[in-house]
């Protein structure tokens, strides 16, 4: 039986306010315990929430930017459950009426078709704190310095076909977050994380399978690594005459596989209701306009401009807008060099990115800026130096932090255009290889390679190689 | 000076022209607190030391040329207010333990008035009763017979005020908190508009419903004291943002030409009949001070009692969860586990009414059952407040009684639920509606005060205060003590 896959994800999206969404407290990450945890996020008898107005802009720069409707009003409710990280008894959020509504984004896939992906509601809500066991033989400790931190749950359709698709989903939702600064992204601390529900169902068929919900996913690896564990363990008990339980499920990522967390039967009823201490959020038209003025231009709109201003093939688009800053290096680079834009682009997307990678380090940390890597780009451009001696200026740059003109002078990696000297090196290659030299004459094209190698070794690397393949055709031709 | 029978604006005056101080005056009050405690139980925490240090701080102020109205007059807080470095118990043994870090808006406000706080009153647990007799702390009696529930929640302000322990005490009212314990025990009540006053620091029961006010001797008492705890507060989103009047400035305007409206819903066979006739004299007087009569008809009143317990239990119900004997209040002994810590904590720290509205509360919100109760009572309760709107289209306000009949025997009710809550009959409907009342002595039965209910539109708290007040210049029913406490 040929199975398909369907997959929703909820991301959780840590707003990126300086205080909480209702309290004054800090959000700042990786303080001391419970320093930053004030009566309200505490819940102390007779505290009462006010909402961080920051927050709500931040859920609507992002409902615009998806297309979505946003709510005139929208509502704050109760979600009652007990847990000592929730120090409440119970999380704010929005349930019946969310802040965003219905919109959607695009993904590309592996065959570089789009698909449109459904976003059902974006809700604003409280995070919890964290229960802490390490160190603490026989208790459990609380800290509650993440209790009341803004999040954005962002709810897509069951659109999603594979553990592929949902990592390109989830991808493009983390660059969207990034590009409007609503969002720091980062994954390691829990500022962006999600669940996944995922269910099988034979191909053809349109009712959903019972789907399974995998709890807090906090790496693209782990998104991955997790759906395609559930599916095959889905699909493994299917056909062994089994039946998929609705039920909450954790990724346990040392085994690679999900376990059971609770079943439908043991799942909370939240009793969600209106939270009588906030007013519903009204939202005029007039501040809508003002947020979606102050929006910037957004990855597939930058996408779009860059195939259509710089001629890129729409990978090269895709992959220098995967975020803000990177965009933005790449079109200084350009700026400076001004011409051969595809060649930037290979620069950017191929060493510059490759050293990044190598080092750990972001963009905004990058050793070679874009003003560097254009006095490099320049001067390839310009024939100064061939594209191979400028991947070795390029490291050297990387190491030392000099200009590239500097290392190409000091290390006198000036390529060489000279026809006579050009032609004084080939000349001496011939004559050192006589077989070599015959064979080729006799119809072996392939040695052409050999040649070209030689010259250049004799030469250091520094002819020009378009000069130096003219130059070696005629000569060996005789 | 002659502190029992004295009203705020009485020793107010007295403290202006120098005839006592803050402390002298303070001193006989705590003099007074004592002595009646034994009796009346109107006390959970009496603040004295504190109480003489503020005393003196006011009669130094006043010496220095600072003081203002209110300064150096005594009051007490209901324990439902937190009150900083004081033991805030809210009438329960979870938070039996509990000394609040930090003070409620109107605690801070009426402290910035200069008035000197005497200490913490009882009261039912957690605002839920009708009587006071689930407070942990033990019943309250009732001044004019000690044999009698002093009414409820805010039964300790009502008894403490009626016995004149203090001149005047902060109340709440979620479904009639202060007007009935007001009418039980012959004193002065207000609930002000919902929004009025903050409810940042003041324990939560049920959030839409909660507003704090004043049990006084007086409505000009209240005038007095109800200027400083209003306003917008911006730790409250639920307080509302608009100006707070002098309530002193209107009171003795002419009644001439007002309309006041007679509830015909008010007026139902559970009404016992003496009370009504002390009603219908009350109307008397109001109708020589130049009002006239218009009845009018609130169809849905008669449904607010089960609006009432659907919607109160069910904002308790998550409003109590926070109890959790995690980070204070009751922790029960070497709980075995999580569940274990929340089930005996919970269940050894309330007692048995704050439990039953918390299962009811939890049983209106579950899966299957929110539509049928929840959502139903709120849609009841926009009737309820539609009824209103359109009654106050024809009439300025309205009046009624407060409770059905006159104090009951302690223990009477204890174990009826449903009589208990139908003493809040004629209450709870300006509690859905958001509406002020308030509730004057207007008389006796059986040698027990009876109440009369004034009900305004939404922020007319100047015109009912003056409203009560022109009524008191005509009448000294609040004035009268009982023999034990004269």
């Amino acid at each position: 039986m040929e199975w398909e896959t369907v997959i929703g994800l909820e991301i959780h999206a840590q707003l990126a306010t300086r205080s909480k969404i209702f309290s004054g407290s800090a959000t700042a990450y990786g303080a001391e315990p419970n320093t930053q945890a004030n009566l309200v996020d505490l819940g102390y008898p007779g505290v009462l929430p006010v909402l961080n107005a920051e927050a709500v802009r931040m859920a609507v720069r992002f409902g615009l930017s998806i297309g979505a409707r946003i709510a005139p009003r929208s509502v704050f409710a109760r979600k009652n459950y007990f847990y000592p990280d929730l120090p409440k008894g119970y999380q704010i959020s929005q349930y019946e009426l969310p802040i965003v509504a219905e919109g959607s984004i695009d993904i590309v896939l592996d065959d570089g078709t789009r698909k449109r992906v459904g976003i059902t509601r974006a809700h604003l809500e409280e995070d919890a704190g964290k229960s802490l066991h390490e160190g603490l033989p026989g208790h459990s400790g609380i800290d509650l310095n993440r209790a009341g931190t803004p999040l954005i749950e962002i709810v897509s359709e069951p659109d999603l076909r594979s553990a592929k698709e949902a990592v390109a989903y989830m991808k493009k939702i983390h660059t969207l977050v990034r590009y409007l600064e609503i969002c720091d992204g980062n994954m390691q601390e829990g500022s962006f994380r999600c669940d996944a529900n995922v269910s099988v169902r034979p191909k053809g068929q349109e009712k959903f399978g019972t789907r399974a919900e995998i709890k807090n996913l906090n790496s693209f690896r782990f998104v991955e690594k997790a759906i395609n564990y559930e599916i095959e363990r889905q699909i493994e008990l299917i056909e062994s005459g089994g039946k998929v339980v609705q039920e909450t499920r954790l990724y346990d990522p040392d085994k690679g596989e999900t376990r059971s967390m609770r079943s439908k039967e043991e799942a909370n009823d939240y009793r969600y209701f209106p939270d009588p201490d906030l007013l519903p959020v009204v939202l005029e038209n007039e501040l809508i306009d003002k947020v979606r003025a102050s929006l910037p231009e957004l990855p597939d709109e930058k996408a779009a401009r860059f195939v259509r201003d710089y001629g890129l093939p729409e990978y090269d688009a895709g992959v220098l807008t995967a975020s803000r800053e990177f965009g933005a290096y790449y079109e200084e680079v350009v700026a400076r060099v001004g011409s051969e834009p595809k060649l930037c682009a290979n620069w950017v997307m191929g060493d510059l990115a490759a050293f990044l990678n190598k080092d750990g380090l972001e963009i905004g940390e990058t050793k070679v800026d874009a003003a560097a890597l254009a006095g490099l780009v320049t001067r390839i451009v310009d024939n100064t130096i061939s594209g191979k001696i400028a991947k070795d200026v390029f490291e050297a740059m990387w190491a030392s932090g000099e200009s590239a003109d500097a290392i190409i002078e000091r290390q006198g990696l000036r390529q060489i255009t000279d026809t006579g000297a050009i032609e004084k090196a080939i000349d001496e290659v011939m004559a050192k290889n006589p077989g070599q030299l015959a064979d080729y004459r006799s119809g072996k094209d392939k040695l052409f390679g050999f040649f070209v190698g030689q010259v250049m070794k004799a030469m250091g690397g520094k002819a020009n190689p378009a000069q130096l393949n003219d130059l070696l055709k005629k000569k060996l031709a005789g | 000076m002659s502190a029992p029978a004295a009203t705020v604006a009485a020793l107010a005056k007295g403290l202006a022209a120098g005839d006592f101080s803050s402390v002298e005056l303070t001193r006989s009050y705590l003099d007074r607190i004592q002595a009646a405690q034994p009796g009346l139980n109107a006390f959970i925490t009496v603040t004295a030391e504190a109480a003489l240090a503020e005393a003196a701080a006011a009669d130094a102020a006043r010496a220095a040329g600072k003081a203002g109205a209110l300064t150096g007059v005594p009051l007490a807080h209901k324990d439902i207010f937190c009150t900083e470095g004081v033991l805030t118990t809210c009438g329960s043994k979870m938070l039996a333990n509990f000394v609040s870090p930090y003070d409620a808006t109107v605690v801070s406000g009426l402290r910035r008035s200069g008035t000197v706080m005497l200490g913490k009153l009882n009261m039912d647990e957690f605002a839920m009763g009708s009587s006071n007799e689930t407070s942990y702390f033990g019943p309250v009696c009732n001044p004019w017979n000690v044999a009698m529930v002093p009414g409820g929640s805010s039964g300790g302000s009502a008894a403490a005020v009626a016995a004149r322990l203090v001149p005047a005490a902060t109340a709440t009212d979620t479904g009639g908190s202060i007007r009935q314990p007001a009418a039980l025990c012959g004193v002065t009540g207000i609930k002000p508009t919902y929004g009025r006053v903050s409810r940042y620091g003041m324990i939560a029961f049920a959030s839409s419903l909660d507003q704090a006010g004043l049990i006084t001797v007086s409505a000009e008492d209240a005038a007095l004291l109800l200027g400083p705890m209003s306003g917008f507060d911006p730790k409250d989103s639920t307080s509302v943002e608009s100006p707070v009047p002098d309530y002193t400035r209107t009171l003795g305007d002419s009644l001439e030409g007002m309309t006041i409206g007679i509830v015909k819903e008010f007026f139902d066979k559970g009404l016992d009949a003496d009370c009504e006739s002390r009603i219908r004299d009350a109307m008397r007087v109001y109708e020589k001070l130049g009002a006239t009569f218009r009845e009018v008809s609130c169809p849905n009143l008669p449904l607010s009692v089960p609006t009432y317990y659907v919607v109160a239990p069910a904002e308790c119900s998550s409003n109590l969860a926070r109890f959790d004997g995690v980070r204070f209040g009751y922790r029960c002994e070497s709980p075995k586990n999580l569940t274990d810590l929340y089930m005996r904590s919970r269940g050894e720290g309330f007692g048995a009414e704050v439990k039953r509205r918390i299962m009811t509360g939890t049983y209106v919100l579950s899966a299957g059952y929110y539509d049928a109760y929840y959502l139903k009572a709120q849609r009841v309760r926009q009737l309820i407040s539609a009824d209103f709107a359109r009654a106050f289209s024809e009439v300025d306000l309205l009046l009624g009684p407060t409770s059905p009949t006159p104090a009951f025997a302690i223990g009477a009710k204890s174990d009826d639920p449903i009589t208990m809550y139908l003493n809040d009959i004629y209450t709870i409907g300006a509690n859905l509606a958001g509406l002020p009342g308030m509730s004057l002595p207007c008389g006796f039965v059986g040698g027990l005060p009876v109440g009369l209910q004034l009900i305004g539109p939404h922020f007319s708290e100047a015109r009912m205060l003056n409203a009560a007040h022109r009524y008191q210049l005509e009448t000294d029913w609040h004035l009268q003590l009982p023999a034990a406490f004269a």
